[in-house]
């Protein structure tokens, strides 16, 4: 029994790195950067949830919806800001502004709410669910992780998929310029690109903090990594791959953690990338590139 | 042939212009230490300028020079702290400082090397943003190792463990050497600022040599076409492995450096950690890729400068992150820079006017 | 003997059969040309003798040396070098350096002597700078040596690629479309270089070229490519009056 219910909530982180990883890869997709600010705005938005819910005494839903309005906002300042100013600069140079952004957000939250840990209070009320004569509790929290992840990660595919801008955005992602001579408004595409993603970072940090309920300012930054990762494992680009690699990471996060050692657990994750980028070298959904002579 | 001397000499030049900075600085710190114009504060990060300037030459010689984005340098520097940092600590009894240092400082490089070819035979088939998360991954696998290991020495020999401290079944008169997450404790500090810049001057002379030899110009042609330099002969993975082998046994040297100025070694994530490899990554980007003396003074200016912002307390890593972004876009933005030639052209035709109107 | 001979060479990607049955034969000395329309396989064959691409079928003999299945590196040091269609210069480089790194088997000596600078090292960059400047000179690159390669004029890119190419001391050389976006004074003036490099240096050359004017002004033999088979093959003027390949260039 113990095994399901480690494989249950390994699924369970996994979902949170597979929301988180989705904004990276469509980032990538569209603006072919590294938005490693992307983390942080998961922070973000688990410091509104909590501003709303313990400060002002919101109700938690209403929370969650101020909460990624406040990331969607957020992302497409960043953009706006940071980011569009490089369009066409060295990708390094983009990295490098990306990771200052990190640090912005990070020590912005950290002067607003100061350094220590925040007691989040889990937004999902719900009774557990418990099997086989309670020899096998899932908390409710895990379940709707789970369902939300899996209802976000259809809409998104179906956005890209039916949708006037998702098209556009598949455009852009394969040739911006041609996508600009087509008529389509680039800019606009990818600062929907941003909007979205940073919505889904508030989702899952709300998430992440209802099932491990502590919140400092640097709460982001490891998942983050972690959801990185997670898309690259998948194919860094690819919505489902980001889905898959997400999943995989959290259980077998979880199941090395239960299993082998705690300590080594994150070793174990990032040793399991190196394999499959050696074996797949765009990772396991990533698409071939050859380079023509 | 006039021009063929002319191109040798403008680099020799440079070269020297680097190795005379350092020189310089140098000079002028001893000359300020001795006369009581430099605070504590100051002397406190003597050695850690030179830290960062030698692992940020050698970043750049994978960023740079080679053309590979690594985000695990880090690492390689935690694995030349821990291994120089255990050697010192076992011989810190038995061995006389200067040549247990010097040995202490080979340990770390060849121990960071091997880890380096041996990361590298795999990560450097893969390209560019894949390549950059492999390497960021091999350095947080190493931390992960570090700070599960256990190891000791006594009578029987070396014991190690990935477990806790009393599975290292130790003698009572044996050494633990590594405690897990508390790290080694008790090096001794050998590491001061003068040797800190006679290590930086031979990491510029080992790198600088490196550039204008036969090895560097076959990495550079790698770089900026792999697939003409091989058809011309050249053995991409051979030259792409001595480079970033090199590389890491470097940043092997700064970790010795590194873990002889301290009492104490962790591998925390802020010292050893992606953060660490992210914020050398930011010195060579800013220093200029593939521009050696602006990594040096990138990193000096980027250390210096939080500790300079300390009296703005908790407002300094603020300030940090808003003066990076703006650097960043100042000096990379397709509009700065074409705002920053359109001036420089006003600046030069004006001076002419003024010439003519002479 | 022919000093290039390749036997019924053949490759495939995915469904599409690029080259089918390709039989050519170069002798020592000559100036041979490949031509066909666009798409035919022209620069297929190219990688298909420089090792770029595997042949599925097929050999490659270089001096009666089986190079079939070799890598670029080893075909290169047995003597074949190349220039590419679109540029490929090591841009961040001194010309000179791109002349240099062409010699660099050839003038070999360690890391360690060249990080330490023992004496081999100063001997053999002195001799390698010489053997860089002789033949920047024979393509009027010299004053060009301390320029940044991709700062050159494209008409001189082209010249430092085939000087870059000739530094590995081949015995084939293969050039992929040398007059490619040049104006009718570049591409004469290249017709010159391209005759005075097989004379100077007795070369053997095979090149792919669409402008007809170069081809049969220097050309010696001609092969006619279409759809990845040889359509005519034989001396340059035979080739062009030849009805069949009219047709494939013209259309009906």
């Amino acid at each position: 029994m113990s095994f399901a219910a480690h494989l249950i909530n390994g699924i369970s982180l996994g979902s949170v790195y597979a929301l988180i990883a989705l904004g990276y890869t469509m980032v990538y997709g569209i603006a072919k950067m590294l938005n490693f600010a992307h983390g942080d705005v998961i922070m973000v938005g688990g410091y509104a949830v909590f501003v709303g819910v313990s400060s002002l005494g919101m109700n938690p839903l209403a929370a969650i919806v101020v909460s990624m309005a406040v990331c969607t906002v957020l992302g497409v300042t960043i953009e706006r800001v940071a980011y569009r100013p490089l369009r066409g600069a060295s990708p390094l140079a983009v990295l490098i502004t990306a990771i200052g952004v990190s640090y912005l957000l990070q020590n912005i939250a950290l002067l607003v709410f100061g350094s220590d840990t925040k007691a989040f209070t889990n937004v999902v009320t719900l009774p557990n669910l418990e099997l086989f004569d309670g020899q096998l509790v899932i908390k409710s929290v895990t379940i709707v992780t789970v369902i939300v992840s899996i209802i976000i990660m259809v809409g998104l595919t179906l956005f890209v998929k039916k949708t006037k801008i998702g098209r556009a955005m598949t455009a852009v992602s394969e040739d911006k310029g041609a996508a600009q001579l087509m008529g389509i408004n680039v800019n606009g595409t990818i600062a929907v690109t941003f909007a979205i993603g940073s919505a889904l970072a508030a989702v899952a940090g709300v998430l992440l903090c209802s099932a491990y309920p502590s919140l400092t300012p640097y709460t982001g930054s490891m998942p983050g990594i972690k959801a990185f990762v997670a898309a690259v494992f998948g194919g860094i680009g690819s919505i489902p791959g980001a889905f898959i690699g997400g999943i995989l990471l959290g259980v077998i996060e979880n199941l090395s953690k239960a299993y082998i050692s705690s300590q080594l657990s994150d070793a174990i994750v990032f040793s399991i990338l190196i394999i499959v980028l050696l074996v797949k070298p765009t990772g396991l959904l990533g698409r071939q590139i050859q380079e023509k002579v | 042939m006039k021009t063929k001397t002319g191109g040798l000499s403008k680099t020799t030049k440079s070269d020297l212009i680097t190795y005379g900075m350092v020189i310089l600085a140098y000079i002028i710190v001893q000359l300020l230490v001795s006369t009581g114009h430099v605070s504590s504060l100051i002397q406190g990060l003597l050695v850690p300028f030179c830290t960062y300037a030698i692992v940020a030459i050698a970043l750049n010689l994978t960023v740079g020079i080679l053309g590979e984005l690594s985000i695990g340098h880090a690492g390689f520097m935690c694995v030349g702290a821990f291994t120089s940092a255990v050697f010192s600590l076992a011989f810190k009894q038995t061995m006389p400082s200067a040549p247990r240092f010097l040995i202490a400082i080979l340990i770390g490089a060849a121990s960071a090397a091997l880890i380096g070819f041996l990361v590298g035979i795999p990560v450097l088939r893969l390209k560019g943003d894949y390549l950059a998360i492999v390497t960021l991954a091999f350095g947080e696998i190493i931390k992960n190792i570090i700070n599960a290991l256990y190891l000791g020495v006594d009578s029987r020999g070396v014991h190690f463990t990935m477990k806790d401290a009393l599975s290292l079944n130790i003698e009572e008169d044996g050494l633990v050497l590594i405690k897990g997450a508390q790290g080694v404790t008790g090096t001794p500090n050998d590491s001061n600022f003068t040797v800190g810049i006679v290590l930086l001057l031979v990491t510029l002379f080992i790198v600088l040599n490196f550039i204008h030899s036969r090895t560097g110009r076959a990495v550079m042609a790698i770089r900026d076409n792999r697939i003409a330099a091989e058809s011309i002969g050249i053995n991409v993975t051979k030259y792409k492995l001595i480079a970033f082998t090199l590389s890491a046994a470097l940043a092997g040297v700064a970790g010795v450096l590194y873990a002889h100025n301290l009492s104490t070694l962790n591998a925390l994530p802020k010292n050893f950690g992606y953060n660490m490899s992210i914020l050398i990554l930011v010195f060579v980007v800013l220093g200029g890729i593939g521009n050696i003396r602006g990594s040096i003074i990138a990193a000096v200016l980027l250390t210096l400068l939080p500790e300079m912002l300390r009296g703005l307390s908790d407002y300094r890593m603020l300030i940090y992150s808003v003066v990076l972004i703006a650097m960043m876009i100042f000096n990379w933005s397709p509009n700065a820079i074409f705002f920053r030639k359109r001036l420089q052209q006003r600046l030069t035709a004006g001076r002419e006017t003024e010439k003519e109107e002479a | 003997m022919a000093l290039l001979e390749t036997k019924n060479l053949g490759i495939s990607f995915g469904g599409l059969r690029a080259v089918n049955a390709f039989d050519i034969s170069v002798e020592k000395g000559q100036l041979y040309g490949l031509i066909g329309p666009n798409g035919a396989g022209k620069t297929t064959i190219f990688n298909l003798l420089t090792g770029v691409y595997r042949p599925d079928e097929g050999a490659i003999l270089l001096d009666g040396v089986n190079l079939t299945g070799k890598k670029t590196i080893e075909i290169c040091r047995a003597g074949i070098a190349r220039t590419f269609q679109n540029i490929r210069l090591f841009g961040d480089l001194p010309v000179l350096d791109n002349v240099k790194a062409g010699l660099h088997n050839h003038y070999p000596y360690s890391t360690f002597e060249g990080i330490f600078r023992l004496p081999r090292y100063f001997k053999t960059e002195r001799a390698m700078n010489e053997r860089a400047m002789e033949l920047l000179q024979v393509f009027g690159l010299e004053e060009y040596a301390g320029y940044k390669a991709k700062n050159l004029p494209y008409g001189q890119q082209r010249k430092l690629e085939i000087a870059r190419a000739m530094a590995t001391a081949p015995k084939l050389l293969l050039l992929d479309e040398p007059a490619a976006g040049m104006n009718p004074n570049e591409t004469k003036e290249l017709m010159d270089t391209i005759r005075f490099v097989r004379d100077h240096f007795d070369m053997t050359i095979l090149l792919i070229e669409h402008d007809m004017k170069l081809v049969s002004g220097i050309c010696e033999k001609l092969t006619v490519l279409n759809f990845g088979e040889v359509l005519a093959q034989g001396d340059t003027q035979e080739v062009l009056n030849n009805p069949e390949v009219i047709t494939a260039y013209l259309g009906e």
